[in-house]
C-alpha cells in the first residue's frame, strides 16, 4: 500500500527568504507523526503545502496517491485540515458552521445529520452546539476546528498546532482522540509540547531552519540528548538539534 | 448539495447575522426615496415613469456595492478561514461564483424593495412597464458589475476600509468615463476612435441605453461579459496568491 502522504523534496521561498528547504516526509496509515521545530522553522509552511494552501515552490506531494498539483479536488478529499489557530467563521452557530463544511464537502444531505452527530459526540461539543462560535472558549473553538477537519471521517489528519491554547484536561482529551484515530489513519500534528510527542506520537519529525534534521521514533529522538543528561532529555534532545551549535547548552 | 450552494447559502445568510442587511436595506430604500422624489422630482415631472429613479442608480450602487462586496474575500484572510476554505475539495471557481452570486441577490433583494415607487407611478398614470422592465434590469446589471469588482478588489487585501476604497474609486471611474464631459475632455487630444473605446467600456454609455428602455443583446453582452471577466480575474488572484 502506497504512503497516504508522500512529499518529496519541498522547497518553499517568499521573495529571497527561503522558508522550507528540501523537506521530504512520507506517512502511512497508523501512523501520528509529530511534526516539530523552533518557531519560524517551517512547520506551518510545509503543512500549508502538504494541504495545498500554498503551492511549492518546488517538489511534489501525492495525497492517497493523487497528485495534488494535478488533481487537487480528489486529493483534498482525502484529507481534513486544522489550520493554525483553528480559524472558523465567528457569526455562525458550531451547527450551522459544521453542516456548511459538509455541505462543501458533498457529503450526501441525508447523511450529514448522522455525520454531525457522530463528530459532536467524539469531540463532545453536544453542550454548545447550537452556541455562536465567537461567544466560545479557545478550547472550545479548537475543538470546533478539530470537528471540521474530522466531519467527513477522512483517512488523512494534518493538523497545526491542535492543543496550542487548551488546559491540560482539554489537551488530555484531545490526545485521547488523536491516539484513537491514529491506529488507522495518517496523522501529522505540529506542536510545541515535546511530551505530546512521547505521549501520542509514533514518529517525530524535526525541522530546523528549513530541512528535516531528525525522522524517527520518540525513543531515537529521547537518545539524541548527551548521555549525562538525565532531566527533560527531550527538550535537550530538541534542542541538541535545532539551536544554533554556539548556543547549545546541556 | 453542491459545493457552490453551500457557499453562497453561507454567505447570504452571513448578512443577516450582522447589522450589515438591515444597515444596507434602510439606507439604500431611504437614499432611494429622497433622490426619487426630492432630487429627481417624480411628481414634478407629470410623466407617469421610473426614470428619475432608475437615474439614481448607479450612484446609489457607487457607495452601497461596495459595502455588500468589501468583506466577501478580505474578512476570509482576515479570520484565517480562507485556509479552510481553500483547501475544501471544490474548485475555486465555485466558491467566486457562491459568494458573488450571494452578494447579486442580497443587492437584488435591495432593489426588488423599491416596489412601491413601481407600483405609485402604476397607480398614479399608465407607465411604460417595459421601460421599467428594462430599468430595473440596467440596475440590476450595474449591480453586479460594481460586485464583481468590490469581490476583485476584496481578493487583494486583508483589510476592509481599503477593499470599500478602492472599490467605490474604481466604480466611480467606470461611470465617469461615460459622461460627455469627460468624454470632452479626452476628445482634444485623443483620436475619435480612443474616445469611442472609452464610451464604450463605461458602464454609463450601456447603463443609460438600457435605461431608455430598450433592451439591447450589445449591452447584456457587455454587462455579462464584464461580470464574468471579473469573477475569473477574482479566481486567478486568488489562486495566484497560494504562490506566496
Amino acid at each position: 500500500m502506497p504512503a497516504l502522504i508522500n512529499a518529496q523534496n519541498l522547497h518553499k521561498s517568499f521573495g529571497a527568504i527561503r522558508a522550507v528547504n528540501g523537506v521530504s516526509l512520507t506517512v502511512n496509515a497508523g501512523e501520528v507523526v509529530g511534526f516539530l521545530g523552533p518557531n519560524g522553522a517551517g512547520k506551518t509552511t510545509t503543512m500549508r503545502m502538504l494541504t495545498g494552501f500554498l503551492d511549492p515552490s518546488d517538489g511534489s506531494i501525492t495525497i492517497s496517491g493523487v497528485s495534488l498539483h494535478d488533481d487537487p479536488i480528489a486529493a483534498r478529499r482525502c484529507f481534513g485540515y486544522l489550520p493554525e489557530g483553528a480559524p472558523a467563521y465567528p457569526d455562525m452557530t458550531v451547527r450551522d458552521y459544521l453542516t456548511f463544511i459538509a455541505r462543501a464537502r458533498a457529503i450526501a444531505p441525508r447523511e450529514i445529520a448522522a455525520r454531525l452527530e457522530s463528530v459532536v459526540a467524539r469531540i463532545h461539543l453536544g453542550g454548545v452546539i447550537d452556541q455562536v462560535i465567537e461567544t466560545l472558549s479557545k478550547g472550545f473553538k479548537r475543538r470546533v476546528g478539530i470537528a471540521q477537519a474530522l466531519i467527513h471521517d477522512p483517512p488523512i489528519l494534518i493538523m497545526d498546532e491542535p492543543t496550542d491554547g487548551l488546559d491540560p484536561n482539554q489537551k488530555h482529551e484531545v490526545r485521547e482522540l488523536i491516539r484513537a484515530m491514529g491506529s488507522t489513519k495518517a496523522i501529522v500534528l505540529s506542536t510545541h509540547i515535546l511530551e505530546e510527542v512521547e505521549a501520542v506520537c509514533t514518529r517525530a519529525v524535526v525541522i530546523a531552519a528549513g530541512r528535516v534534521v531528525f525522522d524517527g521514533t520518540p525513543e531515537e529522538f529521547e537518545r539524541r540528548a548527551p548521555a549525562h543528561v538525565t532531566r527533560n532529555r527531550m527538550d535537550s534532545a530538541f534542542r541538541a538539534m535545532t539551536a544554533p551549535t554556539s548556543e547549545v547548552v546541556t | 448539495m453542491s459545493a457552490w450552494r453551500a457557499i453562497f447559502q453561507r454567505e447570504f445568510s452571513s448578512y443577516f447575522a450582522t447589522p450589515v442587511a438591515a444597515v444596507f436595506l434602510v439606507v439604500f430604500l431611504f437614499l432611494a426615496g429622497i433622490f426619487t422624489f426630492s432630487m429627481g422630482g417624480l411628481f414634478d415631472r407629470g410623466q407617469a415613469d421610473l426614470r428619475p429613479f432608475f437615474q439614481f442608480v448607479p450612484w446609489l450602487f457607487l457607495f452601497l456595492a461596495p459595502s455588500l462586496s468589501m468583506r466577501l474575500w478580505s474578512e476570509e484572510r482576515r479570520l484565517g478561514t480562507i485556509e479552510i476554505l481553500t483547501t475544501l475539495p471544490l474548485g475555486i471557481t465555485q466558491a467566486v461564483a457562491g459568494k458573488f452570486l450571494a452578494a447579486w441577490l442580497f443587492a437584488l433583494v435591495g432593489l426588488a424593495l423599491t416596489f412601491p415607487l413601481w407600483v405609485t407611478v402604476s397607480w398614479l398614470g399608465d407607465p411604460d412597464q417595459g421601460a421599467i422592465v428594462a430599468g430595473y434590469i440596467a440596475s440590476a446589471m450595474v449591480g453586479g458589475l460594481f460586485l464583481g469588482i468590490g469581490g476583485l478588489v476584496s481578493a487583494m487585501t486583508k483589510n476592509q476600509v481599503i477593499a470599500f476604497v478602492v472599490t467605490v474609486v474604481l466604480c466611480f471611474l467606470s461611470l465617469l468615463t461615460g459622461f460627455p464631459v469627460v468624454l470632452e475632455f479626452f476628445r482634444g487630444w485623443l483620436a475619435p476612435s480612443a474616445i469611442d473605446l472609452i464610451a464604450g467600456v463605461s458602464v454609463m454609455t450601456h447603463f443609460s441605453s438600457l435605461m431608455r428602455g430598450v433592451i439591447e443583446l450589445r449591452d447584456l453582452v457587455y454587462f455579462a461579459t464584464a461580470i464574468a471577466a471579473l469573477l475569473a480575474a477574482t479566481a486567478l488572484v486568488i489562486d495566484w496568491r497560494k504562490s506566496g
